[in-house]
């Protein structure tokens, strides 16, 4: 099996090949002397038109990720290094300014919170006019119309009436619409979805999932997915990056992480998620402890505490994000000295 | 004692300030469920204002004390500075004239018409009260919008000047600034009450701002790449406004009070041609003794509407506060 999935691997892309490339990017925060690593050197590309998922449950360093990147972060009170190549230009190292007029326009974000995302005394309309009055100089007169069809776009009805109507009068769905038409207003090249679905109900989340990839599949914007479901990344990433404890444990193409998961956080965070096949009433088997009883990555990994099948090196030495056998659709990166293989699952 | 004073001051305005801004705190990423109150902030307010007897009667006050102001011609015949018994006044030893049909409350020792001084009383009392709370107002929007949008220095230069403010009681202020003008008019009067009145204002506005600077909404127009004028004027500032209108109300009641004590320690306007409440309370003072209705009826007045607007602007702080919601 492994022969033959050799051949089908791409060869290993170069750097240029990627519209972002983020490497080795650390947050920490509080004192100098005690800091708080919420990102541990993360790293990882999003080509043009890719949808990349950022996967891991709360508190691993997910939304602090892509604030570093959106220069979103506080000024004060961290500390962030490496770097996030977008295009050629690094996004950290860039002036409050000069990332500014990036914002919105060629990098653009959508939160987790569709109600308190959205100004609670704006008017929807000016509210969509307002990023394309910013970035593409229109008047808000010009913007109008095609801040309709904007919202026409992304399936909100009566657009026209709803261009008037504040966020209050729009239910949690319609809301998360229209950031998103905001949010693609000035059709940046990437999108940073920061667990989009999350404050939604079930119903409502899939049809939000389905609107995001077509309509980045549609305009060619590359996607970052972040989530702390799975089943969100299942349908629609092509490439899966698993976080714990601020850094990678595994990427691997979406088929291979869910047909083969070789972390067993990974497959710990798989066991968890529902299934339709799965009895009634039975209970979902998540991956026990939380991230809270973290070991420092320094001398050991930090999910040995919580690991099904821990190994006296675990609890020793940190182990390196390495490319182990690759998948059937693209090379495999795993953070594991003890890792699940198709006998032990 | 004034450290005292100054805490409980502090506390009680930044309590208000926080009853608006940053709603989302810390990690709600497994939960997802919303406060479904949040929806309709201000309609589960109002529907909880309704049903409070204090602000009821507050409002009705309020909505009396305005109307009378704004219609006072048509309340009385008469007009507040002509002396129609000026005669009487002058023939007897009794100076102040009794009541009699069409003075319902008789005359003011120069022979005015009480009852229509009264009344008229209200529209001054009203635009003294208005116009040095709007002082206050402006004041504090601008240093608390200059403290609460740039942060850092600004920050602290502007809070320590504010807070040294805060720290002098309202009315001890305000006598202090009505002694820096040389002549005592209607508009020395608004200015001191009014600016007295400022580092309550920047105090609270500075608050809900600094919320704000946190809020997810504001996040959000950042990561659209929104400058941050339009941050500040257009997503902070409008969202602050509502713990500054409720202390505003609040605001209306202490100004009148502090212009009314203004008077009677003689700070207030001289001139007395256009009857203010506290003008009355203050000049009653001398023939206290022999005629106290000439002082309890303005006093009367100011108390009520003070009361009025306090009561108003109490409930409203409750209907605001996310602590007394259930
Ligand atoms: N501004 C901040 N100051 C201090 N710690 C923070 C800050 N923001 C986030 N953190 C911490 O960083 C960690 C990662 O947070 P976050 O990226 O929000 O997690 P998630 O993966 O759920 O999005 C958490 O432990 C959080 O408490
Ligand atoms: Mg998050």
């Amino acid at each position: 099996m492994s022969t033959q999935t050799t051949d089908i691997r791409p060869a290993p892309r170069a750097d240029g090949d990627a519209l972002l490339a983020v490497r080795d990017l650390t947050v920490e925060f509080g004192a100098r002397k005690d800091p708080f690593r919420a990102v541990d050197g993360v790293s990882f590309d999003v080509r043009p038109g890719q949808i990349v998922g950022l996967v891991g449950e709360s508190g691993c360093g997910k939304s602090v990720t892509s604030l570093a990147i959106m220069g979103l972060l506080p000024k004060r009170g961290n500390r962030i290094s490496g770097s996030a190549v977008f295009e050629g230009t690094d996004l950290i190292s860039l002036s409050d300014k000069q990332m500014r007029d990036r914002r919105g326009r060629d990098v653009a974000m959508i939160f987790q919170d569709p109600l308190s995302s959205l100004n609670p005394v704006i008017p929807l309309g000016i509210q969509v006019t307002e990023v394309m009055e910013r970035h593409r100089g229109l008047k808000r007169k010009q913007a109008m119309p095609e801040a309709r069809d904007l919202l026409e776009k992304v399936g909100i009805p009566d657009p026209n009436r709803r261009l008037k109507d504040y966020p209050h009068q729009l239910s949690g769905g319609m809301r998360q619409r229209a950031l998103i038409a905001m949010a693609l207003a000035c059709q940046p090249r990437l999108l940073i979805a920061d667990e989009p679905t999350t404050a939604l109900d079930v119903t409502i989340q899939a049809q939000i999932l389905t609107l995001l990839t077509d309509l980045v599949r549609d305009s060619g914007t590359a996607l970052i997915m972040i989530t702390h479901d799975l089943g969100v990344v299942a349908g629609m990433c092509d490439e899966v990056n698993v976080l714990y404890a601020g850094r990678i444990v595994e990427r691997a193409a979406r088929h291979d992480l869910f047909a083969d998961p070789r972390h067993p956080y990974t497959y710990g965070l798989l066991g968890s998620i529902p299934r339709l096949d799965s009895p009634r009433g039975q209970r979902l088997n998540p991956v026990p402890g939380s991230v809270a009883d973290n070991l420092p990555w320094t001398s050991a990994c930090a999910f040995a505490p919580r690991c099904s099948q821990p190994i006296a090196q675990c609890r020793e030495q940190s182990p390196e994000l390495v490319e182990t056998d690759p998948g059937l659709d693209g090379p495999r990166l795993l953070r594991c000295f003890n890792p699940i293989t198709k006998e032990t699952s | 004692m004034a450290a005292m004073n100054l805490n409980r001051k502090k506390q009680r305005v930044d309590e208000l300030a926080a009853t608006t801004g940053a709603r989302v705190e810390g990690n709600v990423d497994a939960g997802g469920i919303k406060d479904a109150e949040g929806v309709s902030l201000l309609a589960s307010a109002w529907r909880r204002l309704r049903r409070n007897p204090a602000f009821l009667i507050g409002a009705v006050v309020v909505v009396l004390f305005v109307l009378v102001a704004l219609f006072a011609p048509v309340l009385t015949g008469h007009d507040p500075s002509t002396r129609y018994l000026i005669g009487e006044v002058s023939q007897q030893n009794n100076p102040v004239p009794k009541a009699r049909p069409g003075f319902p409350l008789g005359g003011d020792p120069v022979g005015r018409d009480l009852y229509a001084r009264l009344v008229f009383g209200a529209r001054n009392t009203l635009l003294v009260a208005v116009l040095a709370t709007l002082t206050g107002f402006v004041g504090g929007l601008i240093l608390g919008s200059l403290a609460g949008a740039f942060g850092g220095w600004v920050d602290s230069v502007v809070m320590r000047v504010v807070d040294i403010m805060l720290s002098l009681p309202s009315l001890l202020l305000a006598f202090s600034i009505a002694a820096l003008f040389g002549r005592a008019s209607q508009w020395s009067v608004i200015l001191a009450v009014g600016i007295a009145q400022i580092p309550i204002f920047a105090r609270l506005l500075r608050g809900a701002m600094m919320a704000q600077r946190h809020s997810d909404h504001v996040l959000a127009a950042r990561s659209l790449g929104v400058k941050p004028g339009s941050i500040v004027l257009r997503h902070m500032l409008p969202n602050s406004l509502s713990p500054v209108l409720v202390q505003a109300t609040m605001v209306v009641a202490t100004s009148i009070i502090d212009a009314a004590a203004l008077s009677y320690i003689g700070a207030g306007n001289a001139d007395d041609t256009q009857p203010e409440w506290g003008q009355m309370l203050g000049q009653a003072q001398n023939l206290i003794d022999s005629y106290p209705h000439l002082a309890v009826y303005p006093a009367i007045c100011i108390i009520v509407v003070a009361l009025g607007f306090t009561l108003m602007g109490e409930s409203l702080r409750e209907a605001l506060d996310p602590k007394s919601r259930r």
